[in-house]
């Protein structure tokens, strides 16, 4: 540590620029000592593969939401009120209104970029919630929650549930009819929670359904708690993130040892630095262009009327789609009390589903009985039981997600209301299992083409005429950084019963190795050296 | 989970260096098997060079495609303020809304994707493209650092006396388990305090109310009810209330009037209706949402919401969807004036299933 604040010394004039930053960034430091930091992250090393993109296209998506959300509190008025509208929009003139829904339309129609913003903020945040949706998809067919990154997978997870919640409370804001339908209907259920669900729905709406307090409630939580929670939970994911450092996909020359790709300064800067810019510009590009959330047509919230075809934000339509696949009758009464299955039985399957997501990575080292790290991300073939396991997941959020438009399904498709709600609940139960097992045959079928061809080469579309007459097609080897990428994963066999140290077989390892047994059992073993040297001297 | 007996030898040759820096605590493999034949890393591929690399002339034609790049941001900000100012909004004048929106959107997204891209640019064709390589270094703290971590812990214990003094320790954890009681409580206020179950006992139906038009709140005359017509009805005197909105979510009601030999009425309601005009909540048992679609041919109701369907012929059973209970019916009659009345409030409470709804 120097006591002078003497300047860097430099052996040539310097130009007045580099005096400047030279003097800037010493000032700095001696304040900071925040030449570590850059020393330490500066060159970090950032792999490269398009679904890397997944994660930032949600972190920038968040930073637009925050940029537009704070135009839109500086003219957003959280109060249920009663208004008589006065506006530019000439068919809502002279009706009464929440102060709320007031000025949404007000942001809408009265001030410039007001609109823009409204429909920037929507955008972004159903871009925000779709983006952590593929994320997480990406991370669980890749492998890549495998230690040591099960606790961010867990964060990530609280913060796609963080991102359903602000969703959801935003949709409710305007005090409109579609969002106040939504509110009922959360009402509904939060009533049909045995013991204490009629005092929640009390408090929470200050009276009875739908009160005036509800919309500053959820202001409160839209703008304060859940952003400053979501905050905090992406920088600790963040955080994670460069501590763990990035998975890589397997290639040439990386192992689970290195990490192989761009530093953060300056390729990785000026990349993800210029992705942020296109995915706002994107996001402005989509509001310019098209209208989301008419408010102005639905009109101010009233319990009486409702429009036909009633959709909820696509995000949440798993949660109403379940609520409509509920068999008939699914509510009885116990000693006086009623209980609503039609409703608990909803909030069980969702529940559960969404645990199962979150602990995935606990189950499956469980199973696999795996302590090792790994930084190499698994293609999803080559773990054909967890696709399976994916692919059943997202067919039976897809077949919720479907249910929940069933009337539009049912009206496009000219087909009876009942038939499509019969038809999702067969297809919830068998969807599922007939995903499961045809992701597994379509990875194992894949695996074995991947040998296939790192034994044999592929087709080259070339016809040779043997000195016979027989017709041949020639096969051209691929290199050999080519045939790594299909050789290079790991081998694994069940786990195999055996006594421990006392000499007993405990249910626990019975359980564990039917598990692992059925997660490993169907796997074709990579191509091994000696398979390759004699496939090529048999073809030469 | 002991692993001790998952019955995998430990093979030294299992693991990276990412677990083999410190062997002692090197971890278990689990099931993977350890090949000695597998095929090996061929090392990095040859560096492709780029336009750029090959021929400088390219260099400079890159640079001119970047600078412009960023040249049409600056015209797209402008653009967005000029957007700003010349085409305000004109009160009542919609066009002028879209117009606003699209020239200053356009502006904004020239200002955001001219950056975006030439920055995306720049490092693709001009940067240094060699690919780097990092090593890792196993997650866990070495042995001597997670030592320390110990040592501080045990010092802290050791110093304070937490672990040996059990009863302030004991008192302390009591003390921080009760502290957020009051927190806790201090939400009870959230709402008022009336008994919820109470209100949802009871609607603004009571005998005599007139039965009126939603919105206008003007009476009904049982003959203005003409066969297969359904009317959304509130009671009389509502809209003059404070708080309409909650007792509108509870006194919604339709009124159909369907041929009174198509009704199928048991007898302890023989008089709910008046000539086949028959009045049921429009609130659904399910979870709230108005049962508003009236079917006129089948004589059903069908939520929009969850699509339960219920039966007017039937006293409004539940013929398909979600929900279990019949619609609740509002006993009718007619006044001296022939305006429809109730005869009563609803005899059981409306809207969605709650715990002490049977109590």
């Amino acid at each position: 540590m120097t006591t002078t604040e003497d300047r860097p010394a430099t052996s040539l004039q310097p130009t007045r620029g580099a005096r400047f930053t030279g003097w800037a960034g010493n000032y700095i430091d001696e304040r900071t000592s925040i030449s570590g930091l850059v020393k330490e992250l500066g060159r970090k090393i950032f792999p490269d593969h398009w679904s890397f993109m997944l994660g930032e296209v949600a972190l920038y998506s968040f930073i637009v939401i925050l940029l537009s959300g704070t135009f839109l509190t500086f003219f957003f008025q959280a109060s249920m009120v009663p208004v008589v509208y006065d506006g530019s929009w000439a068919p809502l003139k002279g009706i009464e209104m929440s102060a709320a829904m007031k000025s949404a339309l007000d942001i809408s129609f009265d001030i410039r970029g007001g609109l823009l913003m409204r429909q920037v903020h929507h955008w972004a945040a159903l871009l925000f919630i779709a983006s952590i949706g593929l994320h997480m998809l990406r991370i669980y067919f890749t492998g890549a929650f495998r230690k040591p990154r099960e606790i961010n997978w867990l964060i990530g997870f609280l913060l796609f549930v963080l991102a359903m919640a602000e969703g959801f409370t935003g949709y409710s804001l305007p005090d409109d009819l579609l969002s106040g339908n939504g509110l009922r209907i959360i009402d509904g259920m939060v009533k049909g929670v045995p013991i204490i669900g009629t005092w929640i729905s009390y408090l929470l709406f200050g009276g009875e359904f739908p009160g005036t307090d509800i919309v500053g409630r959820l202001y409160t939580l839209h703008i304060l708690l859940l952003p400053a929670i979501l905050v905090a939970a992406l920088g600790v994911h963040m955080l994670l993130l460069i501590i763990n450092k990035h998975t890589q996909f397997a290639g040439p020359g990386r192992t689970n040892d290195n990490v192989v790709g761009a530093p953060i300064m300056p390729v990785f800067a000026a990349k993800a630095g210029g992705f942020f810019f296109i995915v706002f510009g994107v996001i402005v590009l989509i509001a310019s262009l098209f209208t989301i959330n008419p408010i102005w047509v639905y009109g101010p919230y009233d319990p009486s009327p409702v429009s036909a075809g009633t959709q909820p934000d696509w995000y949440i339509g798993f949660a109403d789609g379940a609520l409509r696949l509920v068999p008939p009758g699914w509510e009885v009464v116990l000693g006086g009390y009623t209980l609503s299955l039609n409703i608990l039985v909803v909030l069980a399957v969702v529940g559960i589903f969404l645990v199962v997501v979150a602990l995935y990575p606990f189950l499956e080292a469980w199973i696999t009985g795996d302590k090792r790290e790994h930084h190499i991300a698994d293609r999803p073939r080559n773990a054909p039981v967890r696709t399976a396991i994916g692919a059943a997941g997202v067919t039976f959020y897809a077949v919720l997600w479907a249910a929940a438009s069933s009337d539009l399904i049912a009206t496009h498709f000219r087909l009876t209301i009942e038939g499509v709600i019969h038809g999702c609940q067969v297809l919830l139960i068998t969807g599922p299992i007939i995903a499961y097992f045809v992701a597994k045959r379509v990875c194992v079928g894949l695996q074995k083409k991947d040998r296939e061809i790192a034994l044999h080469g592929y087709e080259s579309g070339r016809i040779v005429r043997l000195p016979g007459g027989e017709y041949i097609e020639v096969h051209e080897q691929l290199d050999d950084y080519e045939r790594w990428k299909l050789v290079s994963f790991e081998d694994y066999t069940p786990l195999m019963i055996r006594p421990n140290a006392q000499g007993r077989i405990t249910v626990n390892q019975r359980v564990r190795a039917a598990a692992s047994n059925w997660f490993f059992e169907d796997r074709i073993a990579p191509v091994t050296r000696t398979e390759i040297e004699k496939s090529h001297s048999h073809e030469a | 989970m002991a692993n001790a007996d998952d019955g995998q030898p430990s093979n030294p040759r299992v693991g990276t260096t990412v677990e083999k820096y410190n062997d002692d605590n090197m971890p278990r493999p689990g099931t993977a098997v350890v090949a000695s034949d597998d095929v090996q890393n061929p090392g990095f591929p040859p560096f492709r060079p780029r336009v750029a690399d090959l021929y400088p002339a390219k260099e400079r034609e890159q640079e001119r495609r970047i600078s412009g790049l960023f040249f049409v941001s600056i015209v797209g900000s402008v653009l967005a303020v000029a957007a700003y100012i010349a085409f305000p909004i004109i009160a009542g004048d919609i066009g002028s809304v879209r117009i606003n929106n699209l020239l200053l959107g356009i502006g904004i997204t020239l200002g955001l994707l001219g950056i975006g891209v030439g920055a995306v640019h720049w490092s693709k064709s001009l940067m240094e493209g060699h690919d780097l390589v990092e090593q890792r270094h196993g997650t866990r703290g070495t042995d001597a650092t997670r030592a320390k971590a110990v040592d501080v812990f045990t010092l802290g214990n050791k110093e304070s006396g937490f672990g040996r003094r059990s009863l302030i320790r004991n008192s302390l954890i009591g003390a921080l388990v009760v502290t957020p009681l009051p927190a806790i409580v201090l939400f009870r206020d959230l709402a008022p305090a009336t008994d919820p179950v109470e209100l949802l006992r009871h609607t603004l139906w009571a005998k005599g109310v007139r039965l009126t038009k939603d919105p206008s709140g003007t009476p009904i005359k049982a003959s203005e009810v003409t066969l297969g017509s359904a009317f959304h009805v509130i009671p009389e005197g509502l809209n003059d209330l404070h708080n309409k909105l909650e007792e509108k979510a509870k006194a919604a009601v339709l009124l159909m009037r369907l041929k009174p030999e198509d009704l199928n009425v048991s007898p302890e309601r023989a008089d709910w209706n008046y000539n086949g005009i028959v009045a049921y909540s429009k609130i659904c048992t399910h979870v709230g949402c108005p049962v508003a679609l009236y079917e006129q041919q089948t004589h059903h109701l069908l939520c929009p919401c969850h699509q339960s369907q219920f039966d007017i012929t039937h006293e409004a059973k539940v013929i398909f969807g979600p929900a279990k209970r019949p619609l609740p019916q509002l006993p009718i009659t007619v006044d001296a004036d022939g305006y429809l009345i109730a005869r009563s409030d609803f005899t059981q409470p409306v809207g969605p299933s709650f715990w002490e709804r049977s109590l």
